[in-house]
Formats: C-alpha cells, structure tokens, sequence
C-alpha cells in the first residue's frame, strides 16, 4: 500500500503560493483598515480560511498525500465549526 | 540502538509516523479552536471594549511577523524538495533559514509585549483593573494565546535544530527524511494557528 513514490513539489509552485498567501494577507489587511465594519470582520475570516486551506493543502501535502489525511482532517474542522455553531446558537438566543 | 551499519531490514515505517504527527496536529487544532470560541463568545459579551482594545494592537507588527511565518513555512517546505532532490546544502540552509525567521519573529513578539507592558498592560495589572471586564479579557486572551503560540514557535525551533543537525549528521537522506517531514507538518500547525491569530487581535477593530 504505502506508495515509495514521494510527489516531489517543485521550488516554483512553492514561490508561487507564498506570493498568493502574501496577497491575500495584503487584502485582509487593506479590508480591515478601511472602514466596513461587519463585512470586514467577515472577509477577514474567510481570507483567513483560504489562506489556511492553502497551507493544508500544499506546504502540508494534503493535495499529494493519502485520501486519509484529507478525510480526517476535514473530520476535525468540521467538529471545530459544529462546536462554534452551536455554541452561537446559545448564545445568539439567550 | 547505537550507532550501527544502516540496516536494510530496519524496521521503520514512515506512514505510521506521519499519521502520528497528523492526529498530534489533530489535538492541536482543537486545543486553539477551543480558545477561538473562548474569544468568540467574550467578544459577543463585550463588543464594546474589544472594538477599542484591538486599535492599541500594532497592525503593521503583526503584519511583519505573519508575512515572515509565511516565509518560514514556505522555506521549510522547500527543504523537504532540496532534500527529495538529494541536495543537502540546500536542505541545510533553507532549514537555517526557516529558524532566523523563527528568531526574528520571536524578537518582534517580545519587543511587542514590552511595549504593552511598559504602557502598565499586562494579565492582572492596575491599569487593566481600571479599565474593566473586557478589556481584561481582550488582554488576558492576547497575551495567554499569543504566548502559548510563541510557546509553540520554541519548541518547532528546538525541533527544527534537532532536524538540522541530523540531516548535517547524515541520518536523514533523501530515502529517510521522514523526521524532517514531521517537523515540517509541525512548523506549519504553528503557521496555520497564527494565520487566525492575527486577524482575530490585531485586524477586527
């Protein structure tokens, strides 16, 4: 089962995704210092989200690795947004 | 045991490490998500306070050191190619890379928190007293999860020098780089928790 094949990730593709996450975080930044209140909060969070999605899946491996890993972990952030919704569910109605 | 002729029967088995370190990564996350919440929920109760607590947090600090997180990730990844392409001296620089930068973020963060200190904020102090609820729990999360973050970011360096001087040493090679993978994974998890971090303290104001 365990492929000896190792997906060799090019210095390129790397270069290139660090040059997307620092623009997105360029974004993130500029979104939040112009005045949008609520919005921004919520561009902000969801930059946050691509940029970790990113990292999970090419400086991680997760797009080259076993469908186990990808599996699992969308398992554990899924328990982390269940537990965040029903939290604001409390919370939201009190 | 010792350091023996590599053995070709060996018994090593690199998935089983990975999956170790992944359900390891696993726990993490849901240790810091279980903070996220924490800030969520205080924040809702005091929108307020935290609105004006965050303006004092420096944003072009935080921006410095999430733009070198991100660099550091990249160089560590990078050094698991140089190493798959059998090319150790580059292996070993961008690994020495990946640590300056862990450094320098380390040096920022405690220039940050001098500052904060010198202005009388820190967990239980006087001024915080004075200023009430939220802004003690702002802070009081500010600087409970920005040090357990930096907590990570030492043990990912001690980690990575570990990673340094066995791939100087020759126990890690291009067919047995399975630790440096691991460290990688590791290093990135401390990327990762920051990537919300920053928004979450120094960006929503």
């Amino acid at each position: 089962m365990s492929d000896t094949t190792h997906h060799i990730v090019s210095y390129r593709t790397y270069g290139l995704i660090l040059v997307l996450l620092l623009i997105l975080t360029g974004i993130s930044v500029a979104v939040t210092q112009i005045e949008l209140t609520r919005w921004a909060t919520i561009v902000a969070l969801l930059l946050a989200t691509t940029k970790s999605s990113i990292v999970l899946a090419v400086f991680m491996h997760l797009k080259f690795d076993q469908k186990v890993y990808r599996v699992m972990a969308i398992f554990v952030v899924m328990v982390i947004v269940a537990v965040i919704v029903l939290t604001f569910f409390d919370y939201g109605f009190r | 045991m010792s350091d023996s002729i590599a053995h070709h029967d060996e018994h090593r088995d690199d998935e089983a490490s990975k999956l170790g370190i992944w359900l390891f990564i696993f726990t993490e996350l849901l240790f810091f998500g279980g903070l996220f919440i924490t800030y969520a929920v205080y924040r809702h109760a005091h929108p307020q306070a935290f609105h004006l607590a965050a303006q004092q947090l420096d944003v072009a600090v935080g921006t410095i050191n999430t733009v070198i997180l991100l660099i550091s990730s990249m160089t560590i990844a990078m050094s698991i190619t140089a190493m798959q392409k059998k090319d150790k001296r580059t292996t070993l620089i961008l690994i020495g890379i990946t640590l300056l930068l862990a450094l320098v973020f380390l040096v920022n963060k405690y220039f940050e928190w001098s500052g904060k200190i010198d202005h009388g904020i820190w967990p239980g102090s006087p001024l915080l007293e004075e200023l009430g609820r939220g802004d003690t729990l702002f802070f009081g999360l500010y600087f409970f999860m920005t040090g357990l973050h930096a907590l990570h970011i030492i043990i990912g360096m001690v980690l990575i020098i570990v990673i340094y001087v066995r791939v100087q040493k020759g126990k890690i090679t291009f067919d047995n780089f399975q630790l440096l993978e691991n460290g990688g994974l590791y290093w990135h998890l401390v990327d990762l928790i920051w990537i919300f971090l920053f928004p979450l303290f120094y960006l929503i104001t």
